[in-house]
């Protein structure tokens, strides 16, 4: 009994002290931010900061369920442009159309990435490759081979969903606040959550105990095409129209924030807790970038690379 | 074995070899033009960079890993160029060269002494990488001038583009490094069982680095070629998602996800595939939308014939 104790001591202790990690690293990286910039700390900055973090946090929320479930979707950033193509066009015929239309279709393709991939044994990287082609091309076919942008009429209600504020924070920040809130309680507190954590940590044993995988993987697939539908919705809102270039690379993006949270790619563990202060510190670099106006916008990617780097060998390190 | 299970296995195997025998039929037969020697050396010249990419890859999936830097590296690559190309063609290339052998050498280190996984080791070069290019160029496309440099993408020997041959050249230098050596067999062992290839001893972190760093010179290559071909020198474009066009050639080729195996001819046929199959939706006028979405399901076709049954 003593030794299965010792590795749960060991591993929840890693888990705590990665998680307090990347925490860590926030306060701090805030802290210095607003002494150093004075304009870093104003309402409005922080504000935009806050606006800009929830649409990659409510991808970023699905993609820590598909990762912890040991698998990945690659296909999220062309669902974040097709959702928000489809919310722009759906939104001549009213609010309803616009919202629930991308989520149907974002949804249904996540739908049957997790059919593939749970039911055919195929390989998630690459199922979600293919789906990632597919709804760019979808995209590109209702969007008269992207040279058709929508424009949102700007008196539709569904802005208000995107340019809405309360106390001038916008809309999307209140829905994606609200929605990681769920999805941690549904990660931690439903037996939906546990068999996440199942079908991730140990595939064969929780086939064995009757843990209803397939099931698991497929609703987690739905739902992060889901949410990438959402953030696309939400960010058409939010510009008044179906920007179709957007989403390029933006599932690297989800997948590097969920990992700096300390959840890991191989499946089992993970928070989502841990991914929201990985979009916060993202874009707190990005932020603090911006700020040094000199500074050549290419240091953008130099310094999230060296920092995804600084974070995987860390935890890496701490894992030891 | 019955029969039904003996044909399932045949089509595993040579299923990227039929499927482009089926479509230079149809292209033969329904295809205005296709059977030229003008449109063959295009067709080539143009899948040139990317099976150079895609050996790389196929050894690196190989070892059950995966490298997303590549397209960056090819970026870097272009972006080391220009620089260089004062003092010649042949110090530019072998300083881009340089720079793609370390960039694959930090991969493999981080896979290897580090142990992080392949998907985030080289996730952090795909991100910074293109980055570090563009901060090298200053964010510049710069035209290039150098006869003997231009000669290296634009050039023919017999006829045969000279970057065709690099490519023909490096797949028969890769067929043999799998097949033919020490190296290739332990490669194939860490890919299969990495514990296993450790307890018998094998240097599991020598050679996961080593196959890392040739994944990166050959993406280094590729860089110059298309830079070459392109006369001008465009970190911004170069590469772009070149990571996803190779690991489909190779996976379509028949080389597992899950390591353990390499095919280097089924990989040139997966990369010869997708341009086949490129070339035939452009020719008939299809737009890239109804294109993409036919590349995304001849993947998925291609996988679930390849899939390994539970």
């Amino acid at each position: 009994m003593t030794t299965p104790m010792t590795t749960l001591t060991a591993a929840t202790r890693t888990k705590v002290l990665q998680r307090q990690g990347a925490a860590v690293a926030l306060v701090l990286m805030v802290a210095v931010s607003w002494l150093v910039f004075p304009r870093f700390g104003s309402l409005d900055n922080l504000r935009d900061l806050a606006l800009q973090g929830s649409f990659l946090a409510v991808i970023a929320l699905g993609m820590t369920f598909v990762i912890i479930t040991g698998g990945i979707d690659l296909s999220v950033g062309s669902l974040y442009a097709l959702g928000g193509v489809l919310a722009a066009w759906g939104s001549q015929y009213g609010f309803l159309v616009a919202l629930a239309l991308p989520l149907l279709v974002c949804g249904l393709i996540g739908l049957i990435n997790g059919l593939l991939i749970a039911r055919t044994n195929m390989a998630p990287f690459i199922v979600t490759l293919a789906s990632l082609l597919f709804a760019r091309g979808l995209l590109l076919a209702i969007t008269d081979e992207g040279a058709n942008t929508y424009q949102i009429p700007p008196d539709s209600a569904f802005v208000e969903l995107g340019r809405g504020t309360v106390f001038g924070f916008g809309y999307p920040i209140f829905i994606a606040a609200v929605l990681c809130v769920l999805g941690g309680m549904i990660l931690n507190r439903t037996s939906f959550g546990q068999n996440v954590f199942a079908a991730g940590g140990a595939e064969q044993s929780a086939i064995l105990m009757g843990v209803p995988v397939a099931k698991t993987k497929i609703l987690v697939y739905t739902m992060s095409g889901t949410l990438a539908g959402l953030a696309g919705a939400l960010t058409a809102a939010y510009l008044q129209s179906g920007v179709t270039v957007i989403g390029v690379g933006t599932e690297l993006d989800a997948i590097s924030v969920v990992v700096i949270g300390g959840t890991l790619l191989t499946g089992g563990m993970g928070t989502v807790l841990g991914t929201v202060i990985g979009v916060g510190l993202i874009k707190v670099i990005q932020n603090v970038i911006n700020q040094i106006g000199t500074l050549d916008s290419n240091y953008q990617s130099v310094v999230s690379g060296v920092f995804l780097l600084v974070v995987v060998v860390l935890q890496r390190i701490l894992r030891r | 074995m019955t029969l039904t299970a003996t044909r399932t296995r045949w089509l595993q195997d040579n299923g990227v070899y039929v499927a482009v025998v089926a479509l230079l039929l149809f292209n033969a037969l329904f295809t205005a033009n296709f059977l030229t020697l003008g449109n063959f050396t295009t067709q080539l010249v143009q899948a040139a960079p990317v099976l150079i990419v895609a050996l790389g890859m196929a050894l690196v999936i190989g070892t059950e890993g995966v490298d997303l830097s590549v397209g960056a590296v090819m970026a870097l690559a272009a972006a080391i160029i220009p620089l260089y190309l004062g003092a010649g063609p042949l110090v530019a290339i072998t300083m881009a060269l340089v720079v793609g052998l370390a960039a694959g050498a930090f991969n493999g280190f981080l896979v290897a002494e580090v142990g992080i996984q392949p998907i985030v080791a080289t996730l952090a070069l795909l991100v910074g990488g293109r980055g570090l290019a563009l901060v090298i160029a200053e964010g510049q496309l710069v035209q290039l001038h150098d006869p003997a440099f231009l000669a290296l993408g634009t050039g023919d020997v017999l006829g045969i583009p000279i970057s065709v041959l690099i490519a023909v050249l490096l797949a028969v230098v890769v067929a043999g490094l799998t097949n033919r050596t020490t190296f290739g067999r332990q490669l194939v062992a860490i890919g299969g069982n990495r514990k296993a290839a450790t307890l018998a001893g094998l240097p599991v972190n020598r050679v996961l680095v080593g196959v890392y760093a040739i994944c990166g010179v050959l993406a280094a290559v590729a860089g110059v070629l298309a830079t070459s071909r392109l006369a001008a020198s465009d970190p911004a474009d170069m590469g772009l998602l070149m990571e996803l066009s190779a690991i489909t050639a190779v996976v379509v080729g028949g080389t597992p996800l899950t390591g353990g195996k390499v095919r280097v001819l089924g990989t040139v046929m997966g990369v010869v595939l997708m341009q086949l199959v490129r070339a035939t939706l452009i020719k008939h006028n299809l737009p890239d939308s109804i294109a993409q979405m036919i590349q995304a399901a001849i993947i998925i076709a291609a996988v679930y014939v390849a899939r390994e049954r539970r």
